[in-house]
């Protein structure tokens, strides 16, 4: 598995990204996650197990049910996938600041 | 620490928006966007054209450290000194055609001022490639990080 890769491909998918969305304030079982979804459950379950292999989310069994809960420390790392560029913004502002303030004692 | 440049960038949209406070009068924030000479020490560019002016245009032009030269440009739809200014860009030679850009100057008090910077793609694919394009050091960074943890798991 090219986990590497997975994780930035597992969010481009609209279904998956629901499914985030759905577990982001609830563990939920594959049965109530599915009746959110359209689509034939088998469908449903191979998202559920991309996004399981690829580390986003995780399983928990609670007597005969298999509840699934979002991976908090790995959705981090797909939010950082904007922060170099919210950090080439960051640079380039810090920069306009400082000439700019040179520019007013200059005056 | 709050960060002082913050980006918002929804899952599935194809918008962005770039928000930033400064401890600048608005009137020196929006002449950093209006003087050449001043664009092209900040943006790190070189300033070919720059009309700031409703239906004017712009054209900047960088050098990369191998020498080769890239350009971007846009058209100025419309421009309200200290307000607003509302422009497309595109990079030159590049596939990710035009971009829309809302630029919106605000004085927050005399001596302070905010930048938002609303950005519109074609689609949210578009945006998506446009983010991770120049970045790839970054990506790479998050993927060493996972790489990391993976190999501890063994």
């Amino acid at each position: 598995m090219n986990l590497r890769r997975d994780v930035f491909q597992a969010i481009a998918d609209p279904t998956r990204r629901a499914i985030l969305l759905l577990l982001a304030t609830q563990t939920m079982t594959a049965g109530a996650i599915a009746a959110n979804f359209d689509t034939a459950r088998p469908t449903v379950s191979k998202h559920l197990q991309i996004l399981t292999e690829c580390e986003l989310l995780g399983q928990q069994q609670n007597g005969r049910e298999v509840y699934y809960h979002i991976n908090a420390k790995n959705m981090k790392q797909v939010a950082d996938f904007i922060e170099p560029f919210r950090q080439m913004w960051d640079d380039r502002f810090n920069k306009l600041e400082s000439i700019m303030k040179n520019y007013k004692s200059d005056k | 620490m709050e960060l002082k440049t913050k980006v918002a960038a929804e899952d599935g949209r194809q918008d962005l928006l770039i928000t930033r406070e400064f401890d600048l009068p608005v009137g020196l924030l929006f002449k950093a966007y209006t003087e050449a000479g001043i664009v092209e020490q900040w943006m790190g560019t070189k300033v070919l054209k720059l009309e700031n002016k409703k239906h004017g245009g712009y054209q900047f032009e960088t050098t990369d450290p191998k020498g080769n030269k890239h350009g971007f440009n846009g058209a100025i739809h419309d421009f309200v000194p200290n307000q607003k200014i509302t422009r497309t860009f595109e990079m030159e030679n590049a596939p990710f055609g035009v971009q829309l850009e809302f630029l919106e100057f605000e004085r927050l008090t005399d001596g302070t001022s905010k930048l938002t910077i609303h950005v519109v793609y074609r689609s949210a694919a578009l945006r998506d490639q446009m983010l991770q394009l120049p970045f790839k050091q970054g990506i790479n960074m998050a993927h060493n990080r996972l790489q990391e943890i993976v190999n501890k798991l063994k």
